[in-house]
């Protein structure tokens, strides 16, 4: 590496040499290529390696085609009849893009033949449809892409056993979890720039963790249990942290990758890109990875057309719907799941195939959900016949395929499943007809997954009409909470699944009525929930305790579009993205609707709480901390006066420098100010001129007469006379 | 020449009463000698439950969008430029419209009084700057540029003025220094120096400590400070710290020693005039067209607002068009006062720092008499 050159010494030597280096175009230089001057760039090297792979070649279109016949010029053109017609029906061969090379002596072919086509996901899909292809007994296709020649050759002939590295100990990718003050980390993305923060409550601001430009090509994303922070880039997804700052740990290659997803247990990650069709005939592609998060292994991959991955139903649906795959069994991430027509595929992640070799057959079925918790499954099957065999909700366990329990429904137009989230309850929001179909009407269907033989119950609002707004359940609860109503300020109205008696029916514990809110927001703590009024209201927040069944605190965040609770049920975040072209940026408040701090920024797109791994305390644990909280809390206590005091030092502290400095401004310019005087007094012709001077408030009064004029009046004595009387 | 000053009690006028009242008036040429009316509304007793509620006087005599507001030295007189044709004077205390200065074919976009309230300069898009007697609304004399003048101010001494003009066509910006006559009769077109150069509109430019300095501003969002004897760049602000979008406004301090500039890119800055250091920076939420500092407390003022060809949403809250109060030293918004239903195209205090006015796109100059309370503030 070449030693530092300073700017001084570049002039010093171009004038040496006679040469102005005003008049010298830098920009204009070109170096030749690969000669760097001993400069280093400081490029992502990774980075560039992996261009120079996938782009140097650019044969990624060409294909292989081997164990063709050998045959006699004579058959030329026969075969290539043949052969052209199998591809061609795959994608478009490029003008004299298929060369069958002949055996210069014999003039006969030798057994194979290269295809060009038009773009490289032609070939790709050649490749998948006629490898084993059978043009008679003898003669099966083999076929390659061109590209993977390169690699089949650097295969070495022996076998050589791998090199076992030494361990090398990872660094502690939990660090975060071990902060002294016990604060919560988040991620924003604004305009370029991408910042990992803590939650600093106490001090009423944030703190910079690392920030970085251009971090990722379109969102991040952190792993369920926080580990690991993830961005997109056109080449692949790529998963980022550590221990003091954020490096990259692993990267998962997946050309144009555009959305991805975390297993519950975050052992896996699946990446699905989706390929538009080139031309017409060709069907629109999807191709979905699921990688292994710590290996980068591709664990199994799933291609094929949009439509495939599209979610049941009976037809009519298009679209493929996020996510594909959904992930069951809670945090083993033993099962993965998708829809299809008729069908839902169980895969299991010991193997990665569906569960006994097929999938499950349900006819017509809409949409499934997993519990949270179980290995069970949820699935809804619509009416059929016009009515003649009813719609259908079941449990069903896998790996066993059981049905657990099966509640038949009538007239029903619509159905949503809700988990709680230990899996504990499960509401199903029924939307059925009202006799004359021309309306619906709504009611849930409550089932006790936990209790013997799973109890159903049906639960109809007072006002069965009303329409749902919002659902939800209390984290870790028995409480749930609706929003319902027709008008422009609904009710909501909160439920329990236990009852005073506990004749485990569910009860109803308030209804608040003509509330500005469309959205609810649980404590991921449970007890206090957000009545939130997004969109047409503007951001409105009533922050409220379930407990005490009374509002704690009511605020706004004019013209929030986002809230998220922070993962300890402490904080909550409100935020305004790019969506709205002003007031972007985020507040954060307390738990009780204290607002804490409020951070303006300039096209925000996201904001993100770093979400934490399960407790470890055992819930009798759990129980006794929150009896005994005052012993625990008095430490904290004693914290948060301190820094308090600190705080309000710092900040006396922080406007006495502020007042002294600004006085010492003010001290140069009235020393400046009297030493021009008298030039500016000269300046006004010997007027005094500061501006403190003395001048004279004289009331003047001058009346001037502007005109005179003298008209007759004409009085009309009648009209007075009658207006008298 | 001494004008009578308003009781400074806060005396609170109706608005519509004052524009029946008063509009008679400007049809008369010499309106501000006498002004029978203003003995008759000073007299009506201010409404004594109103006391402590800040009530604004809303102004409305211009047709179109604001664009500047100018005290005169004494606090008395309010000048007003709007895109309508017409720079109008109104007296401060209560609102009431005096006159109107008839002659220009465009929007006016800036004007200045001299230090005697004598004489009033006006830059308008038709490509004229004007001299006004600001007593009887006679034109005095008119500077012809072959493109739209924008800011125009008056040097210590009223012997000079500067006056900026637009790029247009295939003509540059430039910034241009007249000699103003003691008599009007003397007056010439002649520049006494001109200065081309910086890219762009120059949206204010005005004369530094002993007139030994032009400080100006604009699209290219520097700040720069020019000789205007050896006519010269002298100093130019940073890109880095200074402003990032066009510089919209500037006011100076009373003493000329520092002034606050107003930028799109939704900042504030106040720099010291002799040496172009800048020494604070106000942050808001909304892109800044008007700036201006209290003369008697630590305070500045910055209004602006979403520009009114994105306001979308029927909410007036959205375009945060409420003018924000900041504390000088400390950078810390103080409050707001809400009002308009446009974008604030214009700010002023007045020179005792009582009150202050505010011009909006909307076509309204509101008129604000702060209470008691304000005075007693804590920091």
């Amino acid at each position: 590496m070449a030693a530092l050159v300073s700017m001084g010494d570049i002039e010093a030597k171009a004038l040496g040499l006679g040469i102005d280096l005003s008049t010298v175009d830098l920009e204009s230089i070109r170096l030749p290529p690969g000669e760097d001057f001993g400069i280093k760039s400081d490029d992502d090297e990774d980075i560039l390696k992996e261009d120079t792979q996938e782009y140097e070649t650019g044969f990624g279109n060409i294909i292989v085609v081997d164990n063709l016949p050998v045959v006699p010029p004579e058959k030329y053109e026969k075969l290539e009849g043949v052969v052209r017609k199998i591809y061609s029906q795959i994608g478009v061969i490029k003008d004299d893009g298929l060369w069958m090379p002949l055996n210069p002596e014999s003039k006969k072919t030798l057994g194979f033949c290269f295809i060009e086509f038009n773009t490289p996901q032609e070939a790709e899909l050649a490749k998948e449809k006629t490898h084993g292809y059978k043009l008679d007994k003898s003669h099966i296709f083999a076929v390659n892409l061109f590209d993977d020649f390169d690699k089949f050759m650097k295969v070495p002939d022996e076998w050589a056993p791998p090199e076992i590295k030494p361990y090398t100990p990872g660094e502690n990718l939990q660090q975060w979890l071990t902060d002294e003050k016990a604060r919560d980390q988040f991620v924003i993305r604004a305009l370029s720039d991408t910042e990992v923060l803590w939650n600093d409550p106490r001090q009423l601001k944030p703190e910079l963790v690392y920030r970085r430009g251009y971090w990722t090509e379109s969102f991040v994303q952190w792993s369920p249990l926080g580990t690991y922070l993830a961005t997109v880039h056109r080449q692949g997804a790529a998963v980022w942290g550590g221990a003091a700052t954020f490096n990259r740990l692993m990267r998962y290659a997946h050309p144009q990758v555009k959305l991805i997803d975390f297993s519950p247990g975050e052992k896996y990650l699946v990446t699905y890109s989706s390929h538009e069709p080139s031309n017409p005939r060709d069907t629109h592609r999807v191709v979905l990875n699921i990688f292994d998060v710590r290996t980068g292994k591709v664990m199994r991959d799933f291609k094929g057309s949009a439509d495939e991955f599209a979610t049941g139903g009976t037809g009519g649906v298009s679209g493929v719907s996020w996510p594909v795959f959904r992930w069951g069994g809670g945090k083993d991430d033993k099962y993965f799941a998708r829809i299809g027509k008729n069908v839902i595929s169980v895969y299991e992640t010991e193997t990665f195939t569906l569960i006994d070799k097929k999938s499950l057959k349900v006819e017509n079925v809409m949409d499934f959900s997993w519990s949270p918790a179980d290995p069970i499954l949820a699935l809804f099957v619509p009416e059929l016949g016009g009515g003649n065999q009813p719609a259908r909700v079941s449990l069903v366990q896998i790996p066993s395929k059981e049905e657990l329990r099966q509640k038949n429904l009538f007239s029903v137009s619509d159905c949503k499943m809700y988990w709680q989230s230990n899996g504990d309850y499960l509401a199903v929001k029924v939307d059925r007809y009202t006799k004359t179909k021309k309306s619906t009407y709504t009611g849930f269907e409550l089932f006790r997954i936990k209790e013997r033989d799973i109890p159903i119950e049906v639960l109809e609002l007072e006002n069965k009409n009303d329409k749902i707004v919002a659902f939800a359940w209390e984290p870790k609860g028995h409480r749930f909470a609706v929003i319902h109503g027709d008008g422009p300020k609904p009710d909501i109205s909160f439920y329990s699944m236990r009852s005073a008696h506990n004749s485990g029916r569910v009860s109803k514990l308030a209804t608040l009525k003509g509330k500005q809110a469309n959205a609810l927001y649980w404590s991921p703590a449970g007890r206090f929930v957000i009545l939130a009024g997004l969109k047409v209201f503007n951001g409105q927040l009533e922050f409220y305790n379930v407990d005490e069944l009374e509002t704690m605190a009511t605020g706004e965040h004019f013209m929030a579009t986002d809230i998220e609770w922070d993962p300890t049920g402490r904080y909550v975040a409100t935020s305004v993205t790019s969506v709205h072209e002003m007031e972007n940026g985020f507040n954060i408040w307390s738990f009780n609707g204290k607002l804490l701090y409020r951070i303006p920024r300039d096209h925000f797109y996201q904001f993100l709480w770093r979400p934490r791994p399960p407790s470890f305390l055992s819930p009798e644990k759990e129980e006794e901390i929150s009896k005994n909280l005052k012993k625990y809390s008095k430490k904290y206590e004693a914290e948060d006066q301190d820094v308090s005091l600190l705080l309000s030092e710092q900040d006396r502290e922080k406007r006495k420098m502020l007042q002294e400095e600004w006085d010492r401004w003010v001290q140069e310019w009235k020393k400046l100010h009297e030493e021009e005087e008298e030039i500016r007094q000269l300046l006004r012709d010997g007027e005094a001129s500061d501006e403190e001077e003395e001048y004279e408030a004289k009331e003047v009064e001058v009346e001037e007469v502007l005109d005179v004029t003298e008209e007759v009046v004409s009085y009309d004595f009648e009209q007075n006379a009658n207006y008298m009387s | 020449m001494t004008i009578p000053r308003g009781p400074s009690n806060g005396t609170r006028i109706i608005a519509k009463e004052v524009h029946l009242t008063v509009s008679g008036v400007s049809e008369n040429p010499s309106f501000l000698t006498g002004c029978p009316f203003h003995s008759l509304l000073s007299t009506q007793s201010p409404e004594k439950s109103d006391r402590g509620k800040m009530r604004p006087i809303l102004m409305k005599g211009h047709e179109r969008p604001l664009t500047f507001l100018k005290y005169n030295r004494e606090g008395d007189l309010l000048f007003s430029c709007a895109k309508d044709h017409t720079p109008t004077v109104w007296f401060a205390d209560n609102g009431e419209r005096l006159g109107t200065y008839r002659g220009h074919n465009g929007a006016v976009w800036c004007c200045d009084v001299s230090r005697d309230s004598m004489r009033l300069i006006t830059g308008s898009a038709d490509q004229t700057a004007k001299l006004w007697n600001v007593q009887t609304g006679a034109q005095l004399f008119t500077f012809n540029f072959d493109s739209p003048a924008r800011a125009v101010d008056f040097s210590v001494g009223d012997k000079l003025a500067v006056i900026t003009t637009d790029p247009f066509m295939e003509l540059p910006s430039a910034i241009l220094v007249k000699r103003i006559a003691q008599d009007p009769e003397d007056q010439t077109g002649e520049s006494v120096l001109t200065i081309k150069g910086p890219q762009g509109r120059i949206n204010r430019a005005v004369w530094g400590p002993l007139n030994r300095t032009i400080i100006s501003a604009g699209e290219d969002a520097i700040i720069r400070i020019w000789d205007s004897e050896a006519r010269k760049l002298l100093k130019e602000s940073d890109k880095e710290t200074g402003h990032q979008k066009t510089v919209s406004s500037l006011f100076k301090s009373a003493d000329g020693s520092h002034f606050l500039t107003g930028s799109l890119d939704k900042s504030a800055k106040l720099w010291d005039s002799r040496t172009l250091t800048l020494i604070k920076t106000y942050v808001t939420e909304r892109p800044v067209n008007a700036v201006a500092l209290s003369p008697l407390l630590d305070q500045v003022v910055m209004g602006g607002g979403q520009d009114a060809s994105h306001v979308t949403t029927t909410d007036r809250r959205a375009g945060k068009f409420e003018a924000k109060f900041f504390h000088k030293i400390l950078q810390e918004e103080i409050g707001g006062v809400k009002g308009h239903f446009g974008p604030i195209n214009a700010l002023a205090f007045n020179p005792d720092g009582r009150s202050f006015s505010s011009g909006g796109e909307d076509g309204y100059v509101r008129l604000h008499h702060f209470d008691p309370d304000y005075f007693n503030m804590k920091m």
